[in-house]
């Protein structure tokens, strides 16, 4: 299936395309089909594909996050791990309660848990192949070697999940991380387009991640108020088989138009899902990575800093200058390359930004509109008929 | 952006003063009218005086509790220069409701051919009050009658009543027509955890809810009492309706509208349990009684589900607040301009579809919640009446068996040769035959009542509910056309984006 990258504006060319074409979902994991479409040399085919899972993913992830060549880079965040605990507990729950409720009932409560489940492998599908997509797309992390093992080699990666004496270590590499990231952020910086960005990022961030759990609660109750509707329709229906009077069509009409009302009102709430929450979650995870670049090349200030003292100590005591001298160049370089590339991926990623955000919101406007329409179209015709009936 | 304390005001306009409930559906589906008068002053009302009409809805523990003192407050009738008609979403929105005007009394003889001449009458019920002070204050209602039927005495009567003398009303007239097969309309539900919030003096959104949701149902109540042709013209209506001084009903708990039908529930489950099973003779009673069972199954399940629905969309409408909120400091700290701006565009979309959201809501509530639980309590009632019938039948039963053991207790003193105590027994048996026969009569004059009450009752239910669902409708297409407005504003805001 080909589900476009929907919260992410990208330029893709011949050169490399990659998308998700199938996905299997199994037991307890996913398995992602990466399709690969590419005319550069480094690949044998032109064509081809593998099997991927969700650790091997993280894996790429990781693996570009721990390159110092690609500090100065804003890396494409981790897509989120497939999560069907709740859809799944859900299910089994409907599965017990199967006595308690007639059988269209629970074939109705069955379609819709299925068709969640469904939107919810949709979703990570899109999310794992926009990851894949953003590398493919960024001019330096298409030509990293992990990436094309990962495009192409056809075998398992044998990419186990972290042991547990890895996990701690990332824990405290994360407690630094933090910490120094209060320190770094402390420093303000000369230069006024980094400071600005730094200050921007910190405040956009907080308010992304608000707006996205608010999104998320709005759209629940949503679907909540679309549940009761589902309920009030069968509850009609029964009443409308049953009523002896003039209301039995009366009751199996408005029944009949609340079912229609009420698929409509859950597709609101998907899309609305789809095209405001998932574009502030996916937001939230890149402004994070902005953050982390911001923080490596703070890092790295820090330690371009430390080298010129060091290197000042070095020159009054007349010892070891040649070697801090080296070490003084090398944090230079370091610091200036990522200064120069960080600048560029700052700068693209406003663009990306604006430009999802604009596609989003207008898509987003257009099928409000579009259901809207739907709605009253539907409530307008029913009208018409209950009151001509009178 | 709207904060909570605007929220009560809005809220607070729905029980203002010359706002009836009719306006406040009318208001969702035009707008909302603008925030007026003060709604909620803490004045105390002397009993004595007419007072200031300042909604006040502290009302105190008196009404949850038995009532015993008989004193009243004094009431002038106060020509009606109040609300408009008031027609509860019940009803057709025009001026006259259709009702049969039965000019015959109850025992007559006269089934399908009615003469339905039109008439008119209006009541609304409004401007909920407190009197009194402290813990013996109560909450007095205003109801206006406005009518041109000749046996009221004047077109248009207000007087002031408070929550009790509706109950005493419903209990009065319950004692009176239940057991002839009459079905009378209950009245609203007692509800102590309500009044309690009131009455702690909180002028705040639940007790301001509390005190319209009553003044609503009472409304209905009252329309729907005089819409039976027989109680219409019931001497305690029309004293409820029109005179100034109305004697306190004493003991209103237990006389309360959930009290009297208890009482008739558990006399049907004696009256059940103890007698044989009824030689149904006619299966017209079986049927209806199959019907009504499953109808209340099922009206209970709608009422749960939409009230339900409600909560939700209340949710809903919160979240949506919350989210907007969100959105505009989104759109505060975007440093791209024109995103910036759509950003906050979006916030002021979402402001305006939670207050939608709270409209609806609002509908979803006063039309079809409301309507659901009065037909709940309805059918109760209709069950009720059809128990009465099987009570009619058992006391006929009865009689027949004592008329028979009469007659073999004559029998048996013939052969024992006692005259004066020959001449009782048969005096006895003639008595008995009388009961008997007066017995079969009941039973026949009940079962003919309630088919004519039957018939009555399912025309109301059948308008009833084809009113409001249409009205309802009514209230999403215009929720939908709204929708349809705030995004249309925001597509090109949306495309601005550079």
């Amino acid at each position: 299936m080909m589900l476009l990258a929907v919260n992410v504006d990208l330029q893709t060319d011949a050169t490399l395309q990659v998308d998700i074409s199938d996905a299997l979902s199994e037991r307890d994991k996913v398995k992602f089909t990466v399709h690969t479409k590419s005319t550069l040399p480094n690949f044998k085919q032109n064509e081809f594909s593998v099997v991927r899972q969700h650790e091997e993913f993280i894996w790429l992830h990781d693996s570009f996050v721990e390159n110092e060549e690609y500090a100065g880079y804003i890396i494409p965040p981790a897509p989120p791990r497939p999560d069907f605990d709740a859809s799944r507990e859900k299910l089994q729950k409907l599965g017990e309660g199967e006595g308690s409720m007639t059988k269209e009932e629970f074939t109705k409560m069955k379609q819709e848990l299925e068709a969640e489940y469904l939107a919810i492998f949709k979703k990570t599908v899109a999310m794992h192949e926009v990851f894949l997509c953003r590398v493919a797309a960024h001019p330096v992390l298409r030509k990293d070697l992990n990436f094309h093992v990962f495009l192409e080699y056809n075998q398992d990666l044998s990419v186990r999940g972290k042991n547990k004496k890895e996990r701690l270590e990332d824990f405290f590499k994360n407690v630094v991380k933090s910490a120094d990231g209060v320190l770094v952020a402390g420093v303000k910086d000369v230069d006024d387009f980094f400071e600005h960005e730094k200050t921007f990022l910190l405040e956009y961030h907080n308010r992304v991640k608000e707006a996205s759990a608010k999104s998320d609660r709005k759209i629940r109750s949503h679907k909540n108020a679309a549940d009761d509707i589902n309920r009030i329709a069968s509850t009609l229906y029964t009443l409308g088989t049953q009523d002896s009077t003039d209301l039995c069509k009366f009751f199996l009409k408005v029944s009949e138009l609340f079912e229609k009302t009420r698929k409509i009102e859950a597709r609101v709430a998907a899309d609305e899902d789809l095209k405001l929450a998932d574009l502030l979650k996916y937001y939230l995870r890149e402004s994070q990575a902005a953050k982390d670049l911001l923080y490596r090349r703070g890092r790295a200030l820090v330690d371009y800093e430390n080298a010129n003292k060091a290197l000042d100590k070095a020159r009054a005591k007349n010892k070891d200058v040649l070697q801090a001298e080296t070490t003084q160049q090398v944090c230079c370089q370091k610091f200036e390359k990522i200064s120069e590339s960080a600048k560029q991926e700052l700068i693209d990623f406003k663009t990306r930004r604006v430009a999802a955000f604009r596609k989003n919101l207008v898509e987003l406007a257009e099928l409000e509109l579009k259901h809207a329409k739907g709605n009253l179209q539907l409530l307008q015709s029913c009208l018409g008929v209950l009151k001509g009936d009178t | 952006m709207r904060s909570t304390g605007s929220y009560a005001h809005q809220r607070c306009v729905a029980c203002a003063q010359n706002i009836s409930n009719q306006k406040l559906v009318q208001g969702i589906l035009d707008s909302i009218p603008s925030p007026e008068a003060a709604c909620l002053s803490a004045e105390d009302i002397s009993p004595s005086s007419n007072g200031p009409r300042d909604d006040d809805p502290d009302d105190l523990f008196a009404e949850a509790t038995e009532e015993v003192s008989l004193d009243s407050p004094e009431r002038q009738p106060i020509l009606s220069d109040g609300p408009s008609p008031a027609i509860t979403p019940v009803t057709p929105v025009m001026i006259s409701p259709r009702v049969d005007v039965f000019d015959r009394s109850p025992d007559q003889d006269e089934d399908e051919e009615e003469n339905r001449d039109t008439f008119d009458i209006q009541i609304s019920v409004s401007d909920p009050e407190k009197v009194g002070d402290g813990m013996n204050a109560y909450m007095v209602y205003k109801v206006t009658t406005k009518t041109s039927l000749s046996i009221f005495s004047r077109d248009e009567v207000c007087v002031k009543r408070r929550f009790s003398d509706f109950l005493g009303l419903y209990s009065k007239l319950a004692s009176k027509y239940m057991h002839m097969g009459y079905i009378v309309p209950p009245a609203p539900e007692k509800s102590i955890v309500g009044m309690t919030k009131v009455k702690v003096g909180k002028e705040d959104l639940s007790s301001v809810e509390f005190v319209e949701k009553r003044r609503s149902a009472l409304e209905r109540y009252l329309l729907r009492t005089v819409k039976h042709p027989a109680l219409l013209k019931d001497p305690d209506v029309l004293q409820f309706l029109e005179s100034s001084e109305l004697p306190r009903a004493v003991s209103t708990q237990a006389l309360s509208g959930a009290g009297i039908l208890r009482m008739v529930n558990k006399a049907a489950d004696a009256v059940n349990k103890m007698t044989i099973k009824m030689n149904e003779s006619d299966a017209w009673f079986e049927e209806k009684q199959q019907q009504f069972e499953n109808l209340d199954v099922q009206l209970r399940k709608l009422h749960a589900s939409v009230e339900s629905l409600v909560c939700h969309r209340k949710e809903l409408s919160v979240n949506t607040a919350s989210f907007a909120k969100s959105a505009a400091m989104l759109g505060n700290s975007e440093d791209h301009t024109a995103l910036s701006r759509a950003l906050s565009q979006l916030a002021e979309v979402e402001e305006k579809i939670d207050q939608l959201h709270q409209d609806q809501s609002y509908a979803d509530f006063y039309l079809i919640s409301e309507l659901l639980g009065d037909y709940v309590r309805l059918i109760t009632a209709v069950k009720g009446v059809f128990d009465q019938r099987m009570k009619a039948w058992a006391k006929w039963q009865d009689a027949q068996v004592m008329l028979q053991r009469k007659r073999e207790a004559e029998a048996k003193l013939q052969y024992a040769n006692k005259p004066d105590k020959l001449q009782q027994a048969t005096d006895e048996i003639r008595e008995w035959e009388g009961k008997v026969q007066q017995g079969e009569r009941d039973f026949e004059q009940i079962s003919k009542n309630i088919r004519r009450e039957v018939g009555r009752f399912e025309k109301d239910r059948v308008k009833d509910f084809r009113v409001v669902i249409i009205k309802y409708l009514e209230s999403l297409v215009h929720t939908q056309q709204q929708l349809i407005k705030y995004w249309e504003a925001f597509l090109p805001e949306a495309k601005a984006i550079a």
